[in-house]
């Protein structure tokens, strides 16, 4: 099957102007999904995931800057004029961000904030709106949807509350769905409620789906694609097994093994990785994890590895001394 | 290094309820709580937000007015301690918070924070407490020259947290209540974070009450583990035995939720039913029945009590599992 | 052992030059004013000026010369020294009065903000009772009462100017009460008084200090609005709001009269404005943490 790719990131790299420097919060990242897929992009916190994610949706701060290509249904996103991006917004893709409670606003209905949506992008009027906002509160599982219309954002809780922001998203059947750290807010049981709604509704809509988060937990079961970044670039990218049961990054094999699990020991000493990710305005010559790597060699320190292909095409990393498994064929 | 002291028992919570006010409601924050802690033992306390988890903690250090019951500490009852014998016994308990950064005074130097519980206890040497400090300092893997003149706004999430945990330990305590210390923090610095307080407790001969709502991490650290719903512990038991073998659907529950870093292990459609109610309005009898899939009339009519179930494993739950 | 690789030392030598921003002409132009004023007014008895209240009758609103630089006002005074002497009293009002607002509004804020209960709502009640006074009334009452003096003026001025600094304070103390780091302090036996000193106090003094000189542009004016209306410094003490007063009656003659004392408080007001509004930005913690 080889149709174009839904999305396709060229060359991505988004530079800020501090105080202190420039900042290369992304760096020449490349990705592409194909349209009913979905990618996970999991770093912590500085990795630059959350400003890729603003790159393509086109919502940077005003004094970042920009290059490269983002390639959304043919059209460059980063060249759209404000007219064409905004009528893709919610029409095309939809975001979920973390926290509901500043991301709905919380002096307005949750009917008018869905209403609104509905009248503005899909021209309904408003008895046909209120229709199809009472369908959307139901299909993500929100009680007494009628009556819900007419609440604040406040009286609702954490759960229901991003239950109506992914409604909000979801109301202009959108061919991409960006969810930005869509549970982390929330607690673990509630956290496995939303994450199975946006699978359901995915496969329902045949909808292209990011959700990028720093938990390796949540990607694992539910997504086709992993993407790893670390201090702004892109280090390891691959189908969800092969990164999970194949890893290449030294990264995200230390990563992974210093998640605590549940079957380990009580009192087992976890193997964390020393130090901490690298300032991002003091960006390092050679591999930005190799201070931290128990691989690492002084090519390392003085060289940038790019992205390489392994055995499979679509298993790429970016890594000098990659892990080696037993099946592998080739690095 | 085990300490002596009066009992073994370190700290005894006797059926500890904790009620405020929100505007003119009541919060049922802790509901008759009844604990006990051993003397060099973690115990892992978890449950999700509202729980009143957080509250407990707060409670048993008498920062938060209990509105009955107890707490024991070597035997003696905190929650009738005033003043001066309430200074005293704050030496010996202390309490690592969430978030560490704002743990912080932004404004003192970072010398100063980790020296101020010395200068409260009446250490009027300088030079004494400055020994202390760098004794300190250096325990959490931090170097005190390059540290105890900055600011905290100068430090990452997992520096502060150390600081927070020197801070903590400067006055050599028996007990340390740890709140949610590493949910704040990123994925590759929690290890870190986590073998240190493992190391501190060895070095230190502390006992610790764990607080969290991530059970691999709580797992990780505790002896034992309580499992707190709505204000109520719903199951409490040794570690391996209660994530092998849950009695409370509850912990079930918790445990199914968890996202395991395994693909093969496909994510099971959950069985959770519905939020958690309010704890200003909890149900009544258990209050886990309104989203069990095993409650009935009993469970609407009669509390649970907690009832051995296996080895030094005590559910409170008229249907348990096993 | 988990060890710790700081990276610290570069990090750091980096901080301060961070925390410079780079202060345009506006602003030094606003601290050379602000500097100008200051020092006139400290030193306008050493300086050779003619007495602000001799008057002369010959030589009354003549323009600018040689023997009066900025000319002489209605009763022959001379204007320079009467401007430079308004400065004096309008600086000391306008520093003297927040300073009394600061240290009781701010006490009582921190105190209310931090013990809450019926002690802030004693503090919040009777803040509004102040409020709800109608200013000029209380102080007409007062100099009625008193007398018309500098001392009273500013104390007036301070009184009326303790509701706003108790808000202040107080909404300061609010958000920094339940951080952790106050209930670290608590849970470490930290006395209430320990708690308000070394923990609150240093936080809650950025933002009162910042309030204080918006507060010093307020009072200059207000003192002025006072003079002018007779109420303020009794004569023949210049004031600048005084000067202008006793300007509007020459203002088709002589204008410089009622103009050059406004246009004097205008910049300085002004340049309060300014400075302040930097040095708030400059020593917000939040803002230098990137």
């Amino acid at each position: 099957m080889t149709e174009a790719p839904l999305l396709s990131v060229e060359g991505v790299a988004v530079d800020l102007p501090t105080a202190r420097g420039n900042l290369r919060a992304v760096d020449s990242v490349d990705l592409s999904l194909g349209a009913g897929r979905t990618l996970g992009i999991v770093g912590e916190s500085g990795c630059g995931k959350t400003m890729l994610s603003r790159a393509i949706l086109q919502l940077l701060p005003k004094k970042a800057k920009l290059s490269g290509r983002v390639m959304f249904d043919g059209q460059d996103l980063a060249r759209c004029s404000r007219e064409t991006l905004r009528k893709l917004r919610a029409r095309s893709i939809a975001v979920v961000f973390q926290d509901p409670m500043t991301s709905l606003n919380p002096v307005l209905t949750i009917g008018t904030q869905l209403m609104e949506t509905l009248q503005e992008h899909l021209e309904l009027d408003a008895s046909e709106a209120r229709k199809r906002s009472v369908e959307l509160l139901a299909a993500v599982g929100i009680p007494a949807p009628e009556q819900r219309l007419a609440q604040y954002p406040h009286q609702l809780s954490g759960g229901m509350r991003q239950r109506v922001a992914i409604a909000i998203a979801l109301s202009c059947e959108p061919k991409l769905l960006i969810a930005d750290e869509p549970t982390t807010a929330l607690d673990v049981t509630i956290q496995a409620q939303i994450l199975d709604l946006l699978a359901r509704e995915q496969k329902r809509r045949h909808m292209a789906m990011i959700i990028i988060t720093h938990d390796l937990g949540v990607v694992a079961g539910r997504t086709d694609e992993v993407a790893v970044m670390y201090a702004g670039r892109l280090v390891e990218h691959a189908p969800t097994q092969a990164l999970f049961k194949q890893m290449r990054m030294p990264y995200t094999e230390a990563l992974l093994a210093a998640i605590p699990k549940l079957e380990t020991a009580p009192h087992t000493p976890l193997p964390a990785i020393s130090g901490r990710p690298p300032d991002p305005t003091r960006p390092l010559k050679g591999c930005s994890f190799s201070p931290r790597c128990r691989y690492a060699t002084s090519r390392c320190e003085s060289e940038k590895p790019q992205l390489v292909a392994s055995s499979s095409p679509d298993h790429r990393y970016a890594c000098f001394h990659p892990i080696k498994h037993d099946a592998s064929v080739g690095a | 290094m085990i300490r002596q002291g009066v009992t073994s028992q370190l700290l005894r919570v006797e059926n500890l309820v904790v009620e405020y006010t929100v505007g003119n409601k009541i919060v049922h924050a802790v509901s008759g709580i009844t604990l006990e802690i051993a003397r060099g033992e973690t115990l892992g306390l978890v449950g999700e937000s509202g729980c009143g988890k957080s509250t407990l903690g707060r409670a048993v250090v008498q920062l938060r007015q209990a509105v009955s019951g107890r707490v024991l500490f070597d035997g003696e009852d905190l929650t009738a301690m005033r003043g001066e014998a309430l200074r005293k016994m704050r030496r010996r308990v202390q309490l690592i918070f969430q978030d560490p950064i704002a743990s912080l005074n932004p404004r003192r130097r970072i010398g100063d924070i980790v020296a101020e519980p010395l200068v409260i206890a009446g250490v009027s040497d300088p030079k004494e407490r400055q020994d202390r400090v760098s004794e300190v300092l250096n325990a959490v893997g931090l170097d005190p020259a390059l540290v105890m003149g900055r600011l905290p706004h100068e430090f990452s999430g997992g520096q502060c947290q150390r600081i927070c945990i020197a801070r903590a330990l400067v006055l050599n305590p028996e007990f340390v209540i740890c709140d949610e210390p590493v949910s704040a923090l990123d994925v590759s610095i929690r290890a870190q974070i986590l073998n240190l307080l493992e190391e501190m407790k060895a070095r230190f001969g502390l006992t610790l009450l764990f607080i969290a709502h991530d059970l691999a991490v709580v797992k990780a650290v505790s002896d034992r583990v309580a499992v707190m719903y709505l204000g109520r512990i719903c199951e409490v038991g040794p570690s391996e035995q209660l994530f092998a073998k849950p009695a409370h659907p509850y912990t079930a529950l918790l445990i199914e939720a968890i996202p395991v870093p395994d693909p093969d292990i496909k994510p099971a459609e959950s069985v959770a039913v519905g939020e958690p109610p309010s704890p200003i309005a909890p149900p009544s009898g258990c209050r886990f029945r309104t989203r069990c899939p095993r409650a009935d009339q009993r469970c609407a009519s009669e509390v649970p009590e907690l009832r051995p179930v296996g080895t030094g494993q005590y559910v409170a739950c008229h249907h348990p599992l096993t | 052992m988990a060890t710790l690789e700081l990276g610290l030392d570069e990090g750091v030598a980096a901080a301060p030059a961070r925390r410079r921003r780079r202060l345009g002409p506006v602003f030094w132009a606003a601290a050379g004013w602000m500097l100008l004023v200051f020092a006139v007014s400290l030193f306008a008895d050493l300086l050779p000026l003619p007495s602000p209240t001799d008057m002369d009758m010959l030589e009354r609103r003549a323009s600018f010369s040689a023997a009066h630089w900025l000319g002489t006002d209605g009763f022959g005074r001379d204007e320079l020294a009467r401007l430079i002497h308004g400065a004096r009293v309008s600086l000391f009002v306008g520093l003297c009065a927040p300073v009394i607002s600061l240290t009781i509004g701010g006490a009582l804020g921190l105190l209310a903000g931090y013990f809450r209960g019926r002690f802030e709502t004693l503090v919040v009640g009777s803040m509004d009772v102040l409020l709800a006074f109608p200013p000029l009334i209380l102080a007409l009452a007062i100099t009625a009462y008193l007398g018309q003096s500098i001392p009273n003026l500013t104390i007036i001025l301070g009184v009326l100017g303790i509701p706003a600094f108790m808000r202040v304070a107080r909404a300061a103390t609010l958000t920094l009460a339940r951080r952790e780091f106050v209930i670290a302090a608590e849970a470490l036996g930290a006395s209430h008084a320990r708690i308000l000193l070394r923990e609150l106090l240093p936080n809650v003094v950025l933002p009162l200090l910042a309030f204080f000189l918006l507060g010093v542009a307020v009072i200059i004016v207000a003192e002025g609005a006072l003079s002018f209306l007779g109420l303020g410094v009794p004569p023949p003490t210049a004031s600048w709001g005084s000067m202008i007063g006793e300007g509007r009656e020459s203002l088709e003659v002589a204008p410089q009269l009622a103009f050059l004392p406004a246009i004097a408080m205008f910049l300085t007001v002004l340049s309060f404005n300014l400075v302040g509004d930097t040095l708030r930005a400059l020593t917000d913690p939040r803002q230098a943490s990137l």
